[in-house]
C-alpha cells in the first residue's frame, strides 16, 4: 500500500509546480498513513534530489535511462510497471499535458476512477470525494471515486508548497518498454521560458492593446514582475500573439496569484479561463466593461499610458 | 480513409450556470446546446483535410453518446458537412462510460482516424481520448495543435510541457485536438442545413458499463466582492495596494 507520485522534470530540473505536487503527495500519504513513492523519468541534475528531499520525497524510483518525452502509450507502460511494483492506493500526477494523457490510461487499465484537475486536498477520504472545475470554471463538482486505486491529477497553483524533511533513496527503475508507434521528428523547446501554466503572475493583453506592435511595454512589464504573458482569443486569432498564450474557455485555463488584464473586456468565455486567479487587476478605458465585475482592483484608463507607469511604480517598489 | 469525430453536446459558452434544486445537475431551461468547441474545430479540420486531399477521405462520421436531446447538435454537425451521424443511447455518468461506448462504435465502423476534443466544456475531464486509445491500442497523440495527412499516415504537432513536438503517426490513430488545429469553426450554410435532414442518423443501444466515478454535488463559485477602483493617474497606488493589501507582489 502506497501513494505513488510522478514528478516530471524539465531539462533535468524540477519546477515549482512539481514541488507543489510533491508537497501534496506527501500530505496525502500522511493523511492516509501510507508509504510515499516518487517516480522520476529521464535524467535529473544531481542537486535536484536535495530539493525533492526537502519537500518530502523518500523512496524514489529513478528511471534515469528512460527517455523524458515519450510516446503516451509507452509512457503509460512505464507507469503500469511502477504501479505493479508498489501497488499504490493513490496515483498522483500534474494536471498538465503529461498528466492529462496518462491518467486516463491508468484508469482504463486498473478500472480506477479519476478526479481530473483536483483542487487541493479531498473533501473526504472515506468515501473519497474531490473537488474539481466543471462547466469551464463556472461551477465546481464534487466527484466521488469508489475504486481501490484512485487517480488524481492536481490542478496547478491549487496547493501550497510545503517544506518537510525527507531522505531520498534512489532506486533504479528500468522496466522493459515496447517500441513506440509514433516517432518524434522535431522538438522545439521554449528553453528557460516561464510557462503560463506555472506562473504566479500573468500579464495579459486584449484587443484594447490595438496592435501587435504595442506588445513591447507589456512584455517589459511582465519581465520586471517575473510574470508570464497571456492574451485574449481575438489577439491570438489575429496572430498578434502565439496560440499558446490564449487563455479562456477555449484556450488555457489558469489560476495564478495575480492576473493583470490590459485592454480586455471580460467576456464570459475569457473569464472562464482566469476566474480562479487569486487577485485580478483590470485596466480598461470603458468603466462599464464586464471585466470590472470580476476584478479585485481596477483602473479606468488607457493601457498605452498606464503600462509604462506601472513599470516605473513596480521598479520603485522593489528598490 | 474514414474519419470519426466524437462530439460532446454542451451548453453554449455564454450560458450562465444555475444549479437544479438538488444541486446534482444544472438547470437546462433556456440553455442553448452546441457542439463542444474543440470537437467543432476537429470536425472543421476533418472537412478541410477532405477538401485538400481530394478523393482520399471517403467519409466523415460523427458520434455522440447521449439521449435524444443530443440529436439537434448531431444534425448541426451533419449540416456542417459530416456524412453520417451515430448516437449511442446512454446518458453518460463519466468519461469512462463514454470511452467504453465509443470503443464499441469504433469496432463496428472501423474508422482510420478518430478525432476528439482535448476536453468537454461541461465535464472538463480530458479523459475520453486517452481512455479510448488505451481500450483500443491504436496509435494515439494528445494535445494536437496541427494535423496533416502524409504518405505513411499523419504529420502532427503537439504541445508538451515547455514546447512543441512534430511527430509522424501511423494509422489507425486516435487524436485529442486543441486550439490551433483549425482557425474558425464552420457555420452551416442553408444548403447544408437542408441536406442534413436527409443524411443518416443512426441510433445504437449502449453496452453495459460500470462508471468509475460519480458527481455527487455541484457548487457555484463564491460571488466576488466589489472591485476597488483606483483613480486613473495613480499606477503607484495600485502597485502599493497589490503589495501591502493584497500581498501578491
Ligand atoms: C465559442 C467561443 C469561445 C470563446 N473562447 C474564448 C476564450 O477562450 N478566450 C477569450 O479571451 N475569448 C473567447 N471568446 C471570445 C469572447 O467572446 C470575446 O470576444 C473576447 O474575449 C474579447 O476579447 P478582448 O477582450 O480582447 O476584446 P474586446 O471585447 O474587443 O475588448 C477590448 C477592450 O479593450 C478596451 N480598450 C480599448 N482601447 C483601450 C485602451 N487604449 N486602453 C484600455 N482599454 C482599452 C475596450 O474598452 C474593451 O473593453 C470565445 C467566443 C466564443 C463564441
Ligand atoms: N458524450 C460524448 N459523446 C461523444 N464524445 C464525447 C462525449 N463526451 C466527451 N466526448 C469526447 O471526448 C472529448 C473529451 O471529453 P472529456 O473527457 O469529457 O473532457 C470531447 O472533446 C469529445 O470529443
Amino acid at each position: 500500500m502506497s501513494v505513488l507520485v510522478y514528478i516530471e522534470n524539465r531539462d533535468g530540473q524540477f519546477k515549482k509546480n512539481q514541488l507543489e505536487l510533491m508537497s501534496y503527495a506527501k500530505k496525502i500519504s500522511e493523511a492516509t498513513n501510507q508509504e510515499l513513492v516518487t517516480l522520476s523519468i529521464g535524467n535529473v541534475k544531481e542537486e535536484e534530489w536535495a530539493r525533492l528531499s526537502a519537500h518530502g520525497a523518500t523512496r524514489v524510483l529513478n528511471g534515469e535511462n528512460l527517455p523524458n518525452q515519450i510516446d503516451n502509450e509507452v509512457f503509460a507502460q512505464a507507469l503500469f510497471a511502477a504501479i505493479e511494483l508498489v501497488q499504490p492506493k493513490y496515483l498522483i500526477l500534474s494536471d498538465n499535458n503529461t498528466g492529462k494523457a496518462l491518467a486516463p490510461r491508468v484508469s482504463v487499465k486498473y478500472r480506477a476512477g479519476i478526479v481530473s484537475g483536483i483542487l487541493g486536498l479531498p473533501i473526504s477520504y472515506e468515501p473519497f470525494v474531490g473537488k474539481k472545475r466543471a462547466y469551464s470554471g463556472k461551477a465546481f463538482a464534487h466527484v466521488k471515486v469508489n475504486s481501490d486505486l484512485k487517480v488524481l491529477t492536481l490542478s496547478p497553483n491549487s496547493f501550497e508548497i510545503k517544506e518537510s524533511s525527507g531522505n531520498v533513496q534512489l532506486e533504479a527503475f528500468e522496466p522493459a518498454l515496447p517500441t513506440p508507434k509514433t516517432k518524434v521528428v522535431q522538438a522545439d523547446k521554449q528553453m528557460g521560458k516561464l510557462l503560463l501554466s506555472e506562473a504566479d503572475i500573468v500579464v495579459s493583453g486584449g484587443r484594447g492593446m490595438k496592435s501587435a506592435d504595442n506588445w513591447g511595454p507589456l512584455e517589459e512589464l511582465a519581465e520586471v514582475m517575473g510574470a508570464a504573458t497571456a492574451c485574449s482569443r481575438p489577439v491570438s486569432d489575429e496572430g498578434w500573439r502565439p496560440h499558446h498564450e490564449h487563455v479562456g474557455q477555449t484556450g488555457k485555463i489558469i489560476g495564478p496569484t495575480l492576473y493583470i488584464a490590459l485592454g480586455i473586456s471580460g467576456a464570459i468565455q475569457h473569464l472562464a479561463g482566469v476566474s480562479s486567479s487569486k487577485v485580478i487587476v483590470a485596466i480598461n478605458k470603458d468603466p462599464e466593461a464586464p471585466i470590472f465585475t470580476a476584478a479585485d482592483y481596477g483602473i479606468v484608463g488607457d493601457v498605452q499610458k498606464l503600462i509604462p507607469q506601472l513599470i516605473d511604480a513596480y521598479k520603485e517598489l522593489k528598490q | 480513409m474514414k474519419i470519426l469525430v466524437c462530439i460532446s453536446n454542451v451548453p453554449d459558452t455564454t450560458t450562465r450556470i444555475k444549479l437544479s434544486g438538488d444541486k446534482k445537475s444544472v438547470e437546462t431551461n433556456g440553455v442553448q446546446w452546441i457542439i463542444n468547441p474543440w470537437d467543432e474545430l476537429a470536425l472543421t479540420r476533418a472537412m478541410e483535410l477532405s477538401e485538400q486531399n481530394a478523393g482520399s477521405i471517403q467519409a466523415i462520421s460523427v458520434v455522440s453518446v447521449g439521449d435524444a436531446s443530443v440529436e439537434p447538435t448531431l444534425r448541426k454537425a451533419l449540416a456542417v458537412g459530416a456524412n453520417e451521424a451515430i448516437r449511442v443511447n446512454l446518458v453518460p455518468a463519466d468519461s469512462y462510460s463514454v470511452a467504453v461506448q465509443l470503443a464499441e462504435v469504433v469496432k463496428q465502423e472501423n474508422p482510420d482516424l478518430v478525432l476528439l476534443g482535448i476536453e468537454s466544456s461541461d465535464f472538463n475531464s480530458s479523459g475520453v481520448g486517452a481512455m479510448l486509445a488505451e481500450l483500443l491500442g491504436f496509435a494515439s497523440v494528445s494535445s494536437v495543435s496541427s494535423l496533416e495527412l502524409s504518405s505513411s499516415g499523419l504529420t502532427i504537432k503537439r504541445e508538451v510541457e515547455g514546447g512543441t513536438e512534430q511527430l509522424e503517426c501511423p494509422l489507425p490513430a486516435i487524436l485529442s485536438v486543441q486550439k490551433g488545429i483549425a482557425l474558425e469553426p464552420r457555420i452551416p450554410a442553408m444548403r447544408g442545413i437542408m441536406m442534413a435532414r436527409s443524411k443518416p442518423l443512426k441510433v445504437v443501444e449502449p453496452v453495459a458499463v460500470e462508471p468509475l466515478s460519480e458527481w455527487i454535488e455541484l457548487e457555484l463559485p463564491e460571488a466576488k466582492s466589489a472591485c476597488k477602483m483606483i483613480p486613473e493617474d495613480n499606477a503607484k497606488e495600485l502597485i502599493r495596494l497589490l503589495h501591502e493589501e493584497a500581498k501578491v507582489i
